[in-house]
């Protein structure tokens, strides 16, 4: 079990440092997403992998439970990490829509250009 | 009055010049003035004890674990630079209040004056190293303000610019040099500080402390070769020169060095750089102000050659030296201040400061005259003025001292520097108000009304009693301030009088006195032959090396941020690969601890389609809606893993979310291209994959190694199951992490889910009001357009469904406490029943029918959570701290009640919020005219009927 989840990251995070590369804005998001599972699964990974154990206290008898605190973590970075994606995709939008341009490097002329330029 | 208060009073008081300054200048330098004179009275309620020589504290433990405590302390030295702070300062407000013309903004000017004060009274009375170095920064930043006060005046701006990185720069270095000094000692509390002198001079760190906090005491108080801001600062009106130059700023650095003389004086590093830096400052001052026909640089000059001479006496590491020191800063500033602002009346009556333009004052402007000429004697060390006393006792000093074997290289180079003094001084009284009356003055001079003379006439007073009464009017108190800097040792033998016999000092006096007239009248032609020597210029060589540091910085910039953001993320990427590469080799992963878990067939299935999906959008990314496809399924697969994992709380979120992160990224996709074009040649492409593969590689061996390994430390996950129901209240411990142990966190992180929901509206708002709103307008989408994009069956199954997945939403919600869900989860699932009627029957129709707005509901989020954290407050509890209990209605089971529920109120809402106005943003851009519809549905048999029903009647 170990060995699926740790090379289910690995490839997450290759795949995605892959398309973080590239030179369009949308592979990029699609990298930023994938690499975000590949993060998040990481520390939840961290608590160690258990079965049938949620951490939910059982009243009745004694139990095992899993590692509380990196799913709280994680949790919390899920929906933050929405956040981000969705800032990203406007910003990304916002640029495509301005310049009719995706993509991500700023050429040399840009950057003389870019004071000012508030198109 | 509490020091607190003492220190606080000058910042809170600054508020009101400028409120004030709406009802009159009056009103605003009242304002100035009273809190100042509060202030004041504060520090005088002190004095019976700082006269027992007892040390006044207000301690108060703001970040203990850091050695960061709010702690003041008053003893005779903080008393007397506090005195001179507040007491010059309340002379230097009315002052100012009859030198700034109608044009200044007064307001800001007693602003910034006061929270200057502010800044000066704590660097004076702060027991704690690190709160001084707050205070210290502060005085930069505000000196910047008020020196900068002529915005229009470039002088004015760049000798502001100058002090800043002069004395900023300085600082940064003591911060450096007091961090050691702190970690040698093992506290950062002066008063412990104090009392280590073996254990820091012992310390091989005591050299670089010392020069680090040298530094920055040099460059506070202008001494060579960091000398060339001071002139430049005087560019300021006339009142700041007087307040910085002769009672405060400068006189920062001399503080901090009797501050730290118990501890760092008394080594030859110290004697040797102290004492020759002010030595050569006090020379080099002196000669430079001989020449200056600016009235305030020659003061200026005048102050740094004075401030030589104050170093000097500390760096001689005596304790007599030590006495003498202190003397001279209490009369140094007196007439220093009355001639600022002596010079200051004359350019405002005349017209002009030019030396040159200058002379015969003496009976156009007695009163002036009478003010200045005093004063200026004192400076020049004549009896029976103040001057004479200090100067005296430092010329005794530099007697007994010798530099590298040598007799008389102190003593003769100390009489130069004094004769110097006294000519320049007497240049000052001679050329401006003795000689002939001219009738080429730029105005017409005249005695100024009483308001501008009285506060340096006041001054004047001082310097003649102390010069006459010494040892009644500041014995004590200069025996009080010199036992505080010698470290509460007993004092040497001294008496401050205007006679001590025939002693060398007298002669050198006489010789000075003498010189200085000679030299005066010698002055055309020494002017002559100064103005040949060639003099390096501080400015163009300060401005030069800034240059120089300027293209450096922007050549390193625009190296390294040449905007190819690809290029950052190889680099980010490379060096962390690198860096964990640096930490596996050098360091020891142990052994395994950890038996693994068994793989069944069923997530094995579910890694190969995760895997699949994964390599598939690698290799198809280019097909935009296909890879799109494809990190849905791995999405879902993550989810399913959570809950097989034992995380159904992290199963739910990460399900709704790839619910809202699908949609979001569909509606971009709609305005994007679909494909996405073959940039990268083949050979870029190997070398990112390379890349990639090895970071893969690392960060799933790095997991793979920690999964199989217990933790090497207690974890703290033990306390939090052990107490999420005792402590906690609820049986779901991941969801009382969230809301409960972790609330803090939680609060922030709605906070930055909030500000994200906002930037992206505010992204909308500006790309909308730009010309893009035309284009969106007329755009014709990719694909061809669904004929009925509002489908019956959609519409109808949606509204059925909406109170349906309210009713789950609210489910989640409650029972979050004590079961997989919450406010995170709630909300984002709330967030899918609206945004299914949105897809369903159209933004323009959802919109019509919202009752609300979302940024409200953002907001309400983050109150109610901190709403709920302020609550605890009022039960004397920490921030957030929750509370719960249990009720019990008879024919219902019993329920529980919490804190923790509102605060998760809270988080749902935000949640809730960010959601709708993240993706309610990106819809608006799809909007075009013609879409608004009157229905519901495109297709709806009933309005079909109605249709046909009136085309018959209108046959019929």
């Amino acid at each position: 079990m170990e060995a699926l989840v740790a090379s289910a990251v690995g490839i997450m995070t290759a795949a995605g440092i892959f398309l973080i590369l590239r030179r369009r804005t949308f592979p990029v998001i699609l990298g930023l997403s994938l690499i975000t599972y590949a993060v998040n699964v990481f520390l939840f990974a961290t608590g160690r992998l258990a079965l049938n154990a949620p951490a939910v206290l059982n009243k009745y008898e004694e139990v095992p439970y899993t590692d509380p605190l990196p799913q709280a973590l994680v949790l919390t970075a899920i929906v933050i990490s929405f956040g981000m994606t969705a800032v990203i995709v406007m910003i990304s939008l916002s640029a495509y829509l301005s310049a009719k341009d995706d993509h991500i490097d700023m050429s040399p002329q840009d950057s003389v250009d870019a004071p000012g330029d508030d198109a | 009055m509490s020091l607190f208060l003492i220190a606080a009073l000058p910042f809170l008081g600054a508020v009101f010049p400028a409120l004030l300054i709406r009802a009159g200048r009056n009103a605003a330098a009242s304002a100035a003035g009273l809190t100042t004179f509060l202030a004041l009275m504060g520090l005088l309620i002190h004095i019976p004890s700082v006269m027992r020589g007892d040390v006044v504290t207000a301690r108060f433990d703001w970040i203990p674990g850091l050695g960061l405590n709010a702690n003041f302390m008053l003893d005779g030295l903080g008393f007397l630079f506090a005195l001179l702070i507040l007491g010059i300062g309340l002379l230097i407000i009315l002052y100012a209040r009859f030198y700034l013309s109608r044009e200044d903004p007064m307001g800001q000017f007693y602003t910034y004056l006061l929270l200057f004060q502010g800044a000066m009274v704590g660097i004076v009375l702060s027991d704690n190293i690190l709160l001084l170095l707050i205070f210290w920064e502060l005085t930069s930043l505000s000196s910047f303000l008020l020196i900068g006060y002529w915005k229009h005046l470039p002088e004015g701006r760049q000798g502001a610019r100058m002090a800043l990185a002069v004395t900023g720069s300085g600082g940064l270095a003591m911060i450096a040099g007091m961090l050691i000094l702190g970690n040698i000692v093992g506290s950062y509390d002066l008063s412990i500080i104090l009392q280590n002198k073996e254990l820091i001079q012992a310390s091989p760190y005591y050299m670089p402390a010392l020069i680090l906090i040298l530094l920055g005491c040099f460059t506070k108080s202008a001494q060579f070769p960091f000398h060339f801001w001071l002139p430049h600062a005087m560019a300021a009106p006339t009142p700041v020169s007087a307040y910085l130059h002769s009672a405060t700023m400068v006189k920062a650095g001399l503080f901090l060095m009797a501050r730290m003389w118990p501890v760092l004086a008394g080594t030859d590093a110290w004697f040797y750089i102290v004492a020759t830096t002010g030595l050569i400052t006090m020379l080099i001052g002196a000669a430079i102000a001989l020449f200056k026909d600016d009235l305030k640089a020659l003061l200026a000059f005048s102050t740094v050659s004075h401030l030589g001479l104050i170093t000097m006496l500390l760096g001689f590491g005596t304790k007599i030296a030590a006495v003498a020191a202190i003397f001279h800063i209490i009369n140094h500033a007196t007439f220093k201040a009355a001639l600022f602002m002596t010079a200051g009346i004359v350019d405002h009556e005349t017209g002009t400061r030019d030396i040159k333009k200058l002379g015969g004052l003496r009976h156009l402007m007695p009163i002036t005259f009478t003010i200045g000429t005093i004063a200026a004697l004192s400076m020049a060390g004549l009896p029976p003025l103040n001057g004479f006393l200090s100067k005296e006792m430092m010329l005794e000093e530099t007697v007994h001292t010798t530099w590298l074997h040598s007799h008389y290289l102190v003593p003769g180079l100390a009489l130069l520097a004094a004769l110097f003094s006294a000519a320049y001084s007497f240049r000052f009284v001679s050329h401006v108000f003795l000689g002939p009356q001219r009738d080429d003055y730029p105005a017409h001079p005249h005695d100024p009304p009483v308001g501008l003379w009285i506060a340096p006439a006041l001054l004047v007073m001082l310097v003649i009693l102390i010069g006459l009464y010494s040892a009644a009017i500041v014995g004590p108190l200069v025996a009080v301030v010199s036992s505080a800097v010698i470290g509460g040792e007993k004092l040497p033998y001294y008496s401050l009088k205007l006679w001590h016999g025939f002693t060398p000092a007298l002669y050198m006096s006489a010789v000075a006195t003498l010189g200085g007239l000679f030299l005066l009248a010698l002055h055309k032609r020494g002017e002559q032959i100064w103005n040949t020597l060639p003099r390096p210029e501080a400015k163009q060589i300060f401005e030069a090396i800034i240059d120089a540091m300027t293209r450096l910085s922007r050549w390193i910039t625009d190296e390294m941020h040449n905007g190819v953001l690809s290029r950052y993320a190889i680099i980010f990427v490379a060096f962390t690969v690198g860096l964990g590469y640096y930490a596996y080799s050098t360091g020891t992963i142990g052994i395994e601890t950890r038996v693994p878990l068994p793989a069944q067939i069923i997530p094995i299935i579910g890694w190969i389609c995760l895997v699949g999906a994964t390599l598939g959008i690698m290799w198809f990314h280019r097909n935009r809606l296909l890879s799109l496809v494809l990190i849905g399924v791995v999405g879902l697969i993550v989810s399913v893993a959570f809950n097989y994992l034992s995380a159904p709380d992290l199963a739910l979120t990460q399900i709704s979310v790839e619910v809202v992160t699908m949609i979001l990224l569909l509606l971009s996709l709609n305005f994007l291209p679909t494909e996405t074009p073959w940039d990268s040649s083949a050979a870029r492409r190997w070398r990112d994959a390379a890349i990639s593969v090895v970071a893969g590689l690392g960060t799933g061996a790095l997991i793979y190694a920690i999964m199989l390994r217990d933790f090497a430390f207690p974890t703290i996950s033990d306390f939090h199951l052990a107490n999420s129901y005792k402590g906690g209240g609820g049986t779901n411990v991941v969801n009382v992490i969230l809301v409960d142990f972790r609330g803090f966190d939680t609060f922030g992180e709605i906070i930055v889910l909030g500000i994200a929901a906002l930037i992206i509206f505010a992204l909308t708002e500006s790309v909308l009001g730009s010309n893009v709103r035309a284009y969106l307008l007329n755009r014709k989408p990719h694909w061809p357009q669904s004929g009925d994009s509002h489908p019956l069956m959609m519409v109808v199954v949606t509204r059925v469904m909406m109170p349906i997945a309210l009713m789950v939403g609210a489910y989640i919600f409650f029972r979050g406490h004590n079961q997989p869900g919450g406010g995170f989860i709630a909300g984002l699932i709330v967030a899918i029943a609206y945004l299914m009627q949105y897809m369903a029957s159209g933004y323009t129709w959802a919109i019509e029918r919202q009752r609300f707005y979302y940024h409200g509901t953002i907001g309400w989020g983050v109150l109610i959570a901190a709403a709920t954290g302020l609550g605890a407050w009022f039960n004397e509890r920490p921030f957030l701290t929750s509370d719960f209990g249990y009720i019990n209605w008879p024919p219902l089971e019993e329920f529980e009640w919490a804190t923790a529920m509102l605060f998760d109120t809270g988080v749902f809402l935000a949640v809730l919020g960010a959601v709708m106005l993240a993706l309610d943003s990106l819809s608006r851009f799809a909007w075009q005219p013609g879409m608004a519809q009157e229905f519901p549905m495109d297709i709806n048999p009933l309005r079909d009927d109605l249709l046909e029903e009136e085309q018959g009647k209108e046959q019929a």
